[in-house]
This record gives structure tokens, sequence and C-alpha cells, in this order.
């Protein structure tokens, strides 16, 4: 028995109260985000900068894609090295339906999502009952398996090529994405609602589930939840807003390579997780910006990409041991004396 | 899809010589460089992301070493030593801060020196495709078994990695070092206080991971092109091999790595496109069927 213990001994014990449905909490998520979108969306009136609206879409592209890779990492324990296959699935999935049938995008749209559900429903179920390292590298070998079945089938998805011949993008109801600030504001719009959705994931009590099976998987199973269940929920979830992230991707560059489906991806995806930090919600997509601003800035300066990548890699992982988000909130914490448990 | 051709060389002794050997050529490589990987995380308990980088300065070494020396044993050597003090250096300096951490940090160490190691590569000996070209010795006419087609030099590759397999299990298995290395894995604690310098254990066995790789590197140079990067796909192939295999076991490993081989070598006739796919879809089965790989016991 600790001394904190100790003195509470007489008393009841208190459990510390997570409002898990506090509505009010609810709103401000939601406030937030309409400010956010808000800001977003004011952008381009306020700076004619092509190359600022194409940073924004491709930090939504890979936000969503590392937010969701967090529900995984950081939520739920689970490290996956594949991720990025439903990158890849979301921005051929798309690409191909808008090529080869010229439905309206909100049908291509949930058309690719329904594809990246029976996808990563089979695969789920194989993973993820693996534990920590044969679940990552059973992803990784998903992953590298998709990269070669995009590659060998040349005839549906171009091959080594990449699928070209642009995205042919239908008007639908006044919204025009072939049109630059149209594109940019959906992308921002898909950002806002996807991030929004995946807060309310992460903070219902499934959420909770999930962060209880990441600190002690049996000791949920005992308490009667169904963990293979849960993780597999999680992981379709995941690999939704991961292939919402590839649907914007392709959207942005009007095809899709075979890149898009390489484990690089996930790499990275890990990595732009550990940049921002997995303990709080916003740590990856602080991660994102922070990855994409270095990558501009580093391949402009020398074609030594990797080894200035890998000492930054270095730096945060041996270094400071934790993400920069992980990093300022317990610096605050700190000085404000804060000295209670946060629940994450 | 290519049934026909695969058919065909099943019912020919000539093309099955031909293509067991290239399967036992790939096969033996990844063998060297899985063994690695699997005694490293068997003993050190962590995944190491970049040990094809060592296979891949395994080859640079052996290749530098031979337009230097002329020699091919000595560019064997090269390969070898110059990988394990690579590996000693790597283990002691930066992989040792990250014991008994998480995975996530163990994964982006080694993802760091991925991407350093190939641009070093490229800094040293340039990024185009490079060629160590097969040592005069072995420019001999080709052994013929069977009407199939035999080059010595893959005779000489399956040797060296075969007695390398009994080396490392007969020394696993009988000597003292051995046991020492076995015990360190089950339960490094006790032999540290048992007066046995732990660290240098697990310095000494990620140098032997990272010499197995570079050997396996220096074999692969006369018959394989160097380039920066042709360590991550031996990676991705060993790691099949040693979840096939089973985590940990040397035996595991080897018959892994010989299935992989033959794999891709017969799979190559029959589904030329999809060869990659097919080893993958290999994997999937076993780890559907058993979840610990065929030779491996349960991990904790």
């Amino acid at each position: 028995m600790t001394e904190l213990q100790a003195e509470r001994a007489g008393e009841p014990l208190r459990v510390p109260r997570i409002d898990v449905q506090s509505k009010r909490l609810r709103y401000i998520d939601a406030l937030i985000a309409l400010a956010a979108f808000a800001v977003l969306a004011t952008l381009p009136f306020l700076f004619s900068s092509k190359a600022l609206l194409d940073f924004v879409i491709r930090c939504s592209a890979f936000g969503l894609f590392a937010t969701s890779l967090n529900l995984l990492v950081g939520y739920t324990g689970m490290i996956s090295f594949g991720h990025g296959m439903f990158f890849g699935l979301g921005a051929y999935g798309f690409g191909l339906i808008m090529q080869r049938t010229g439905v309206p995008i909100p049908f291509a749209f949930i058309g690719t999502l329904l594809i990246t559900a029976i996808v990563s429903v089979v695969i789920g179920a194989i993973c993820v009952r693996l534990k920590e390292i044969y679940f990552a590298f059973v992803t990784l070998a998903f992953q590298m398996l998709i990269h070669s079945a995009i590659l060998s089938w040349a005839s549906l998805t171009g091959g080594d090529q990449g699928l070209r011949g642009g995205i042919p993008r239908p008007v639908f109801l006044g919204i025009d994405l072939s049109n630059h600030i149209h594109l940019y504001v959906m992308s921002c719009a898909l950002l806002v609602i996807g991030l929004l959705l995946m807060r309310q994931i992460a903070q219902s009590p499934f959420g909770y589930t999930l962060r209880m099976i990441r600190d002690n998987a049996s000791r949920a199973s005992f308490i009667g939840i169904n963990v293979w269940r849960a993780k597999l929920t999680i992981f379709v979830l995941a690999a939704l807003f991961a292939s919402t992230g590839g649907i914007i991707m392709s959207l942005f560059v009007s095809g899709a390579y075979p890149e898009f489906a390489y484990w690089t991806i996930s790499g990275e995806g890990i990595f732009i997780n550990m940049l921002g930090g997995v303990t709080t919600f916003l740590g990856p997509i602080v991660g994102t910006v922070l990855l994409l601003i270095l990558n501009d800035t580093v391949t402009r300066l020398t074609e030594y990409y990797g080894i200035v990548l890998g000492i930054v890699i270095l730096f945060f992982a041996i270094g400071l041991r934790k993400g920069l988000m992980d990093f300022a909130v317990e610096r605050y914490e700190q000085r404000r004396g804060v000295t209670k448990e946060r629940a994450r | 899809l290519d049934l026909d051709a695969l058919t065909g060389c099943l019912a020919s002794s000539a093309c099955l010589v031909t293509q067991t050997t290239s399967g036992f050529i790939i096969g033996m490589l990844l063998f060297l460089v899985a063994v690695g990987l699997t005694l490293i995380f068997g003993v050190l308990k962590v995944v190491n992301f970049s040990h094809g980088a060592f296979y891949m300065f395994g080859a640079y070494f052996a290749m530098t070493a031979y337009q230097v020396t002329g020699s091919f044993a000595l560019a064997m050597l090269c390969g070898a030593t110059g990988t394990a003090i690579l590996g000693l250096v790597f283990e002691r300096v930066f992989m040792s801060r990250v014991y008994g951490g998480d995975v996530l940090m163990q994964l982006l160490v080694c993802y760091a020196f991925v991407l350093i190691f190939d641009d070093v590569v490229k800094l040293i000996w340039g990024p185009e495709f490079k060629s160590m070209g097969m040592p005069t010795a072995f420019q001999v006419p080709p052994l013929f078994i069977a009407g199939g087609v035999v080059p010595p030099y893959y005779l000489l590759l399956i040797g060296v990695a075969l007695a390398a397999a009994a080396i490392l299990g007969v020394g696993l298995a009988r000597t003292k070092i051995g046991k020492v290395i076995r015990a360190a894995a089950h339960n490094p604690g006790m032999v540290s206080a048992l007066g046995i310098n732990t660290g240098l254990i697990y310095g000494g066995v990620f140098a032997l991971g990272g010499m197995l790789a570079g050997l396996a590197g220096a074999l692969a140079a006369p018959v394989r092109s160097l380039t920066p990067g042709m360590g991550f796909s031996v990676l991705i192939e060993s790691f099949i091999v040693t979840v096939i295999g089973g985590m940990g076991s040397i035996l595991g490993a080897l018959i892994g790595a010989l299935l992989i081989g033959l794999i891709r070598s017969f799979g190559s006739l029959g589904f030329p496109l999809f060869t990659d796919g097919l080893m993958y879809l290999f994997m999937v089965i076993v780890l559907v069927a058993r979840p610990t790989g065929l030779f491996g016991k349960e991990v904790a």
C-alpha cells in the first residue's frame, strides 16, 4: 500500500470519474472543429498562395492517415506497420471507380470506403489476434502483398506507372473539384469531420475500452470484453479514415501511384505519430505539419534526405523519448504543478 | 499466370535441378540474414529493422576489398568483419538505449538507421547499380547435374551457408559461450547477477548477427547487383522467413528460408508477376494455421 492509499484508507475508495458521455465536452469539440474549419476556409481569401493551399491539402490527407494510425498505436497499443495499405487502397479504389464507372463523386467515395471496409475486415480478422511484433510484421507483409498486387495487376492498376490519365471530377451539387479552391475546402471539410469523428470514437466508452486493452488486455477480457472484436472494430474504423486520406491524395495528384501503397507510407505514419506524440489527440496532426515542413525544406536543400530525417528521428527517439506534443503537455503540467493522473 | 511452364519444368529433371539450386541460393542467403535476425530477437528481444543494411554493407565492403586486393577470400573476410564491427558499435551506442522501452522506439531507431545507412552508401559508393563480378577463381565452366546447369560458385555459397548454420547450431548447443547466450536470452538479470557482463553478450550477439548478414551480402555480391536500398527487400523476405519458421528458432529459420527460396524460384516460372505475392500468401497461410510459426514456441 502506498502512502497515498494509506492516507485514504479510512474513507471509501474514490475512483476517478471520467465523464465519457459529458455532452458539454462534445459540444466544445464540435465548436473547436467548426472554428478550425472556419479559419481554414478563410485562408484562400487572405493568402493567394497556391503553395499554401497545396500544403494544407497534403496535411489533410496525411493528417487523417496519421491520426487514424494513432487510434491503433496510441489508443489501442497495436503497432501496425502496414496501415499505409489502406491509404493506397483508398487512392486506387477511388481513382479506379471514377475512371471506370464515372459515377458522381460521393458514390465513388462511399464505394471506396465499402471496399476498404471489406478488405480491412478480412486482413484485420487475420492480424488482430497476433501479438505486438507479429502484428507489426504481418500487417507489413499485407502491405507488401497489396503493393505487389498493384504492381503485377497492370491491366487494372497501370502497374509501376500508376493510375494515369487523370481522375474525372464531374460537378456534383455545384461542387466542382477541378476548381482548386473547391478541392481545398472539401479537403478541409473532410479533415475536420474525420478528426471530429475520430475524437468521438476516442472519447466514447468504446475508446476507453481500447485504452484498457492497451494497458492490460487480459484484464479487459476477464471483465467480459471481447478483445478480438474490439480490436477488429478499431482496425476497420482506422482503415476507413486512412482510406479517406488516400482519397484526398488521389484527388490532389489526380491519380494513384504504387508508392501510396508502399511500406514507407506506413513508416512515415509511425514517424509522424512519434514526432507529434501519441498521448494527445492532436499530436499526429502536429506531427504531420512538422514532417511535411521538414520534408519540403530538406528536399530543397540536399539530396541526402535520409540522413537528415534519420538524425531528426534519432533525436526524438533517443534524445526526447517522446513526441513534441507529449513533451509540451508534460512541461505545461509540470509548470502548473498538476500532479493528478491524466486520463489519456 | 503461366502454369504450363511450371508443370513443364516439374516434368524435366534438368529444369528441376536448375530451379532447385537457384531456390537454394536464394534460401541460403535469406537464411544467413534471417538467422541473425532471429538470434538478435531471441537474446535481445528487439527486432532489428535495420538488419538489411548490414547485408548491404557486407556486399559493398566485399566489393571494395575485392577491387583493392583482388582476393576473394579477403573480400569475404572484410564483408563479415566490417559488418560485425558496425553491428557492435550500432548496438552499444544506439540500440542499447532503447531496450525495455516500447517497441515503437526500437522500430524508430532502426527506421532512422535504414534511412541513414542507405544515404551513407549513396554518399560513399554512389547511387547507381554496381557489380562486383564473378571472382576469377570461379570463372570455370558450370557443372551439369542430371542435365541441369549448376555454377560452381553456387555450390560454394550453399556450402558456406550450411557450414555457418552447423557452427552456429553446435556452438549454441554445446559450447560454454552458447550456454551463456541461451541463459541470457532466458533470464538476463540472473546471468548478470552471476557476474557475467550481459552488455558484452548483447553487443556480441548483435555483432554476430551483423556478421552473418554481412557474410550473406558478401556472398551475394558476385551474383547480385549492388544498389543502395538493396537491403530492404532482403529484410522483408527474412522477416517472412523468421515469422514462418518461428521467431528465435534457428532450425525454423533454415526451413523457412529454404521454403521461401523454393517458392521464389518455382513461383517465378508459374506466376512470373506475382512471385512476391505468393510469398506473402504463404506466410499468411502459415500464420493462420500456426500463429507462432512452424518451429516457434509461445512468445511472450
